[in-house]
């Protein structure tokens, strides 16, 4: 595909429908909830009333307040890119990208807990606090799930080695990146994004200080996280990348759909779990997924 | 057919870490029926014609462990009137990490021990022993007496397994004379479970070892 047209549309798949997803859910849970609920498209207005909003910095908090989400949202953004979106492939493809990745959406994650930190309020502590313990078990299934699939195409680079490969393998590497789609994105069984409680929260709570353009830079990126977790986990189970472009790109589209749909659903009929259940579900994830490196790595090797 | 029953032999090796990893009893009770009847179903998918005496066993393991020895659980459970939650000696992470390291050792094991041709490819030796292994946490590692019996069913489940290696050569009728050992036990250890609970009020085994006169 022409370079100079994929580029610009890869950006716009990654800035402009990323926002949506979560739309699709709130839809999804006002739908079984039996309500009417908010347009699909809030995220968006939320995001513009926000950017013409002003900014309130806490008088102790030091300029990284701002730079953080700012730099955790540039990170995501570099962390999708590398992604490949099906037919229109990655922006940028080398030997490794995979790790890169990994990394920057762990630079993210470091910067929301940093701007967190700033303002000195005790319950954006806490939140940071859970929010970085809870990373290291999903970090955990993350990298074993990324090992798994490079064992399955003898790669590490991201465009190659999004094979999936067929079997029992794969399904436990689907409910085992689900859950961790789940937990990264704060979604219900391991945080209530709806929650207003503080003592319950753990992403929610690390924002609660900020406001305007900063929180709209936030939402914005929590939103392509989702995304982003969302096309990695339907590109780990189909094999879009060999369908003809067309059929990959509309696969893409359906598996997205699906896994929004479901979060929606597992977020209405589900209840979020205690604090403590937290770590065994992770480990969970992170036992499937490295049941799934097993099947791919007694399958290399038979 | 292999590829069936290696299917439902991880079907039953997954409910043996859900087993070590839930923190409810009516659910450990339910997981413990629900691995019974995919045992249960197992002979059929193994032989390869259908006989009467096969079918007989294969309707009887179901019944029995799917909904006869649940709800006699389920009602020594409710006549103890006790609290629901489990009561852990090993924590449900460390029980769940030893279980699935279990696991890979009981498949780890079971590709080096001198088994017959046939048995190569089938997961029945691993799924036996890892069954046995979770069984035996489950056993060890919790402090109702209920839910030590649901860790013997699964200990039992495993040893049925490993039965299953010699479907050929055994008899039925053994099968079915263990399955009725297994509900009379099960049915002996409800009676038991509501004496401990007249005598102590609990239904904590840790509390059998300070008895005296």
């Amino acid at each position: 595909m022409n370079s100079i047209i994929a580029f610009p549309a890869r950006l716009a798949v990654w800035l402009l429908l990323a926002p949506l997803l979560p739309g699709i859910i709130n839809k999804v849970k006002a739908w079984v909830a039996g309500r009417r609920g908010p347009p699909v498209l809030q995220l968006y207005y939320d995001l513009a009333r926000l950017w013409r909003k002003g900014v309130v910095v806490s008088t102790l908090a030091s300029p990284g307040f701002i730079a953080g989400p700012a730099v955790a949202w540039v990170a995501v953004l570099a962390a999708a890119l590398l992604l490949p979106l099906g037919p229109l492939g990655a922006s940028l493809s080398f030997r490794g990208d995979v790790i890169l990745l990994l990394y920057l959406l762990a630079l993210a994650r470091f910067c929301t807990a940093w701007a967190a930190l700033e303002t000195g309020s005790a319950f954006e502590g806490m939140g940071a606090a859970r929010e970085v313990s809870f990373a290291v078990l999903a970090e955990a299934a993350v990298v074993t799930a990324v090992l798994t699939l490079s064992l399955q195409s003898r790669s590490v680079s991201l465009s190659a080695m999004l094979v999936p490969a067929a079997g029992s393998g794969t399904l436990l590497l689907a409910v085992g990146l689900f859950t961790v789609l789940l937990a990264e994105n704060c979604r219900v069984p391991f945080d209530d994004p709806n929650t207003h409680l503080e003592l319950t929260m753990i992403h929610e709570v690390m924002v609660l200080d900020h406001s305007g353009p900063p929180l709209a830079a936030v939402l914005h990126g929590a939103a392509m996280k989702l995304l982003l977790f969302s096309v990695l986990l339907v590109q780990a189970v189909l094999p879009v990348g060999k369908l003809p472009p067309a059929a990959g790109a509309g696969a893409l589209v359906a598996g997205v759909l699906v896994v929004t749909v479901a979060v929606g659903l597992v977020e209405s009929l589900m209840a979020r779990v205690a604090f403590r259940r937290v770590p065994l579900l992770l480990t969970t994830a992170f036992l499937l997924c490295v049941f799934a490196l097993l099947i791919a790595w007694k399958g290399g090797a038979a | 057919m292999n590829d069936l029953l290696n299917l439902l032999i991880g079907l039953a090796m997954g409910l043996n870490l859900v087993a070590l990893g839930t923190s409810r009893l009516p659910s450990l009770i339910r997981i413990a029926a629900l691995q019974g009847m995919v045992l249960g179903i197992m002979p059929l998918v193994m032989e390869h014609e259908l006989r009467v005496m096969l079918l007989a066993v294969a309707v009887a393991t179901v019944s029995m462990k799917g909904l006869v020895i649940p709800a006699l659980l389920r009602r020594a459970m409710r006549t103890a009137n006790i609290d629901r939650d489990l009561d852990p000696l090993i924590g449900f992470l460390p029980s769940l990490l030893l279980g699935a390291a279990g696991m890979i050792g009981a498949v780890v094991l079971a590709r080096r021990l001198p088994l017959r041709p046939e048995h190569h490819e089938s997961l029945l030796v691993a799924g036996a022993l890892a069954s046995v292994l979770a069984g035996l946490l489950l056993l060890i590692g919790r402090s109702k007496a209920i839910s030590q019996v649901c860790g013997y069913l699964i200990l039992e489940n495993g040893i049925y397994l490993f039965g299953l290696l010699l479907i050929h050569s055994t008899p039925l009728l053994v099968e079915g004379g263990i399955l009725l050992d297994l509900t009379v036990a099960v049915f002996v250890i409800g009676i038991i479970v509501d004496r401990i609970q007249r005598a102590f009020d609990s239904l904590d085994t840790r509390k059998l070892t300070v008895l005296r006169e």
